[in-house]
C-alpha cells in the first residue's frame, strides 16, 4: 500500500527523503546517475528480474534466513519475547550479500564489465568479491589503509575470491576515505564501471535500490512472524552504520501502526566523546551524493567516527533514516562500545550464537528495552552479522591473549 | 560589464587559475595570490578546504590537508577574499569548492558573506542542476555567479539543464576523471567546443590535467580560457610559505602562453 499518508512512499521523483537524500555529485557522474535509475526502474518492473534476484538469494545465499525465538535470552532479560532475525547465516555471513546480489545483477544488466565497492569492516567488499567472483566480472575494493591493517582476514578473503584490494591513505585512511576514493575511480572510468555502495546512502538511486534489495529481511520477518505467531511484532531492533540492515527490517513494516521500530547508532566511548551516532551527535550536511545527519563541526568539515565496530564508523547515515527521525515513526538511540561487548558475551552464552559487534548494538538495547515490556509483547532483533570476523578484537577488548 | 565578464572580453584567451585557500598556511595565501596577479592570471579560483574533496587528484586533496592542518576556517577564507578584493579591486574572484562548507550555514548567509567579501562567482563540485536550489537561487538573488561544470559526459539534450542559471563562463572538464590527473587530447576539447558554443554565449573556460605552458597554448586555441590548478597547487607543496616566487614565475610563462596563443 502506498496511499498519500504512507511511509513507504519515498523517496519523490528528484530522490528526496523530504530535505534528505538527493543527487549531489559532480557533473561528470550526473548522467550515470541518471541512466542507473532508468535501468534499475526498468528492471525492478521486469519479472525476469526479479525472479534471478529471488533464484539467487534462495540457492546461493541461503534464504529465506530463520526466524529464531531465544528462549535463554527471553528468560534472562524477563520481559518481551527476543526474537531473530537470522540474517547472520547468510553465504558470506551477513545481510550485505542481499544487496550485492542484486546490484550485480543491476550491472550485467546494464553492460558494465568492471565493478568498484568501498569497504571498511571488509565485510561489503568480501561480499561484493564473492558476486563478482560468481558472475566473473574483475573488481576492485577500496579500503583504508587503518582498516586494511586491522581486518587482515576480510582482505585475504577478498584476494581469494579474486579482488584487488586498494589501500587508501588519504584523509583517515578509512571508510568515509575509501567511499572518496571509490567515487575517483568511478569519474574515471564511467564508461566501463558499475559501483556497488554497500549501504542505504549515496547519491539517488543507491538509497532506494539498496533498501529495496534489503527489503527482503523484513518482507520475509513479516510473513514468518505472522505464520509463526499469527500477528506482528510491538517493536523492531536494529543497527545502524550506513543504516541498511535497519531499513531493510522496517521498511515492509512502516504502514502497520502497531509496530514500534528501534535503530541503534554506535555511541563509540560515549555520546560526549569519540563516537559514530550521526543522528544523535550530527546535524544535516551534505557528503557522498546525499543530504543526511552528518557527524560534523560548524564549518561542515567532516569529523571521524569511532565505534568499537568498524562497521558502524562512518560519519553519515542513510538519508531515509535521517526521515523518519524527523517524521518520528522510527526511534532511534545509541550504545557505547562497552555495552555493545556485554550484548555480545550475552548473546554467546544464552543462546550459542557468536554476533557481529554491529548486532550486539542492537542486542545492548533490546537488554534495556525488552524488561521494561509485557512478557506476551514480541521483540524482532536483526541479526545482521556473525561474529566470526570480530573474535580477534573482542579478544583483545576483554584482555584475552590468542 | 562585470569583472568576470571583462576578464573573457580582452580580445585574447583568459587564463584561470586555482590555489587551496590557506594551504600552507591562511597567512601565506595573500602573497600567493598576489604572485597569480602579477604572474597575468585572468581570473582567481580560491579553493575553500575540504576534509572530503572527492572531485580532486592527490595534488588539490594534500593542499586541502595542508590547509585544514594548518587551521584554516570558513572565516579565514572569507577575510581572504575580503583583503583581495581590497588589493585588486579589478581582479575577478571565484571561490570553489564543495556544497557542505557552502551550505552548512544556510545558503543566504553564504551569499551574503560572497558578497561582503566582494566575491565574483562560485563553484560548487557537487551541486548539479537537479539540487540548484540548495545555492543557486541565494546567489543569483546577489548577483553572484553560479559557474557550473560541463563534462565529456554532459551530452546534448542535458547541456541546456547545466547552461540554465549559469553565468560568469562555463567551466568545461576536458576529461572523465579527477583534478590534475590525465590531459584531454585536443581534437576533442576542440569538438566540445563548438558543441557548447554553439548552445551558449557564455565564456568557456577548459581545465583539468593543464599543468605546462605548452598544454595551456593548445586549450586556449580552442577555448576563451584555460584552467590551471594542480601544476600551481604543487608548487605551493613544494615551496610552502615560499611559494610565491615559484607561483608568479609559472604563471607569468602560462600568461604568455595563453594570451599569445591565437597570435
Amino acid at each position: 500500500m502506498t496511499a498519500a499518508n504512507s511511509y513507504r512512499n519515498q523517496p519523490d521523483d528528484r530522490g528526496h527523503f523530504g530535505q534528505f537524500g538527493g543527487r549531489y555529485v559532480a557533473e561528470t557522474l550526473m548522467p550515470l546517475i541518471l541512466d542507473l535509475e532508468q535501468n534499475y526502474r526498468a528492471a525492478k518492473a521486469d519479472p525476469a528480474f526479479q525472479a534471478e534476484f529471488d533464484d539467487l538469494l534462495e540457492h546461493y545465499v541461503g534464504r529465506p534466513s530463520p526466524l529464531y525465538f531465544a528462549p535463554r535470552l527471553t528468560e534472562e532479560l524477563g520481559g518481551a519475547q527476543v526474537w531473530f532475525k537470522r540474517d547472520e547465516l547468510n553465504h558470506t555471513g551477513a545481510h550485505k550479500i542481499n544487496n550485492c546480489i542484486g546490484q550485480i545483477l543491476l550491472a550485467i544488466r546494464m553492460g558494465k564489465t568492471r565493478i568498484i565497492a568501498e569497504t571498511g569492516a571488509g565485510q561489503h567488499g568480501v561480499a561484493t568479491a564473492t558476486v563478482c567472483a560468481r558472475f566473473g566480472l574483475p573488481c576492485v575494493v577500496y579500503m583504508g589503509a587503518t582498516d586494511v591493517a586491522r581486518q587482515a582476514p576480510n582482505v585475504f578473503r577478498m584476494k581469494l575470491l579474486g579482488a584487488e584490494v586498494v589501500p587508501v591513505t588519504s584523509g583517515a585512511a578509512t571508510l568515509k576515505d575509501a567511499m572518496n576514493e571509490a567515487l575517483r575511480d568511478w569519474v574515471a572510468n564511467v564508461h566501463d564501471t558499475f559501483y556497488i555502495i554497500g549501504t542505504a546512502a549515496g547519491p539517488h538511486p543507491y538509497p532506494e535500490l539498496v533498501r529495496d534489495f534489503q527489503s527482503v529481511i523484513g518482507k520475509e520477518a513479516r510473513a514468518q512472524m505472522l505464520a509463526r505467531t499469527g500477528r506482528l511484532p510491538d517493536l523492531l531492533v536494529a543497527a545502524i552504520g550506513g543504516g541498511s540492515n535497519a531499513i531493510g527490517l522496517f521498511h515492509p513494516f512502516l504502514d502497520d501502526p502497531s509496530v514500534r521500530m528501534l535503530g541503534v547508532e554506535a555511541a563509540g566511548y560515549g555520546l560526549d566523546k569519540e563516537h559514530a551516532a550521526s543522528l544523535a551527535g550530527g546535524r544535516p550536511g551534505i557528503l557522498h551524493g546525499n543530504k543526511t545527519y552528518l557527524l560534523q563541526d560548524e564549518d561542515g568539515q567532516i569529523t571521524e567516527g569511532h565505534s568499537i565496530s568498524a562497521g558502524l564508523d562512518y560519519p553519515g547515515i542513510g538519508p531515509e533514516h535521517s526521515w523518519l527521525k524527523e517524521v518520528g515513526r522510527v526511534d532511534y538511540t545509541s550504545v557505547t562500545d562497552t555495552e555493545a561487548l556485554e550484548g555480545f558475551q550475552l548473546l554467546c552464552r544464552t543462546e550459542g550464537i557468536i554476533p557481529a559487534l554491529e548486532p550486539s548494538h542492537a542486542i545492548a538495547a533490546v537488554t534495556k528495552v525488552a524488561p521494561t515490556m509485557s512478557k506476551d509483547q514480541i521483540v524482532l532483533v536483526n541479526l545482521c552479522g556473525r561474529g566470526d570476523k570480530d573474535i580477534f578484537s573482542v579478544a583483545e577488548h576483554l584482555g584475552v591473549k590468542l | 560589464m562585470t569583472r568576470l565578464a571583462a576578464a573573457f572580453a580582452k580580445g585574447r584567451p583568459a587564463l584561470v587559475t586555482f590555489v587551496t585557500g590557506g594551504d600552507p598556511t591562511p597567512e601565506a595565501t595573500p602573497a600567493i595570490l598576489d604572485a597569480l596577479v602579477v604572474g597575468g592570471a585572468d581570473v582567481i579560483e580560491l579553493g575553500m578546504p575540504f576534509t572530503d574533496p572527492m572531485a580532486d587528484g592527490p595534488a588539490i586533496q594534500k593542499a586541502n590537508l595542508r590547509s585544514l592542518g594548518a587551521g584554516t576556517r570558513t572565516a579565514d577564507i572569507l577575510k581572504i577574499a575580503t583583503d583581495f578584493r581590497a588589493r585588486h579591486p579589478d581582479v575577478p574572484l571565484v571561490l570553489m569548492g564543495y556544497a557542505n562548507p557552502m551550505t552548512i550555514r544556510g545558503s543566504d548567509w553564504f551569499a551574503d558573506q560572497c558578497t561582503a567579501a566582494g566575491v565574483d562567482g562560485v563553484i560548487c563540485v557537487d551541486i548539479p542542476p537537479e539540487e540548484d536550489p540548495e545555492l543557486g537561487p541565494a546567489l543569483r538573488a546577489k548577483g553572484i555567479s553560479l559557474i557550473r561544470l560541463a563534462t565529456p559526459t554532459t551530452d546534448a539534450a542535458r547541456l541546456p539543464a547545466v547552461l540554465d542559471g549559469s553565468s560568469g563562463f562555463l567551466y568545461y572538464v576536458s576529461v572523465a576523471g579527477i583534478t590534475g590527473m590525465q590531459q584531454a587530447a585536443v581534437g576533442s576539447i576542440a569538438e566540445a567546443m563548438a558543441r557548447i558554443k554553439a548552445a551558449t554565449d557564455l565564456p568557456v573556460a577548459v581545465g583539468f590535467g593543464v599543468r605546462t605552458p605548452e598544454q595551456a597554448a593548445a586549450f586556449a586555441k580552442v577555448a576563451d580560457g584555460v584552467v590551471v590548478g594542480s601544476a600551481l597547487v604543487d608548487l605551493v607543496g613544494e615551496h610552502g610559505v615560499n611559494a610565491a616566487g615559484p607561483v608568479q614565475e609559472l604563471t607569468a610563462a602560462l600568461a604568455a602562453a595563453v594570451h599569445s596563443a591565437r597570435d
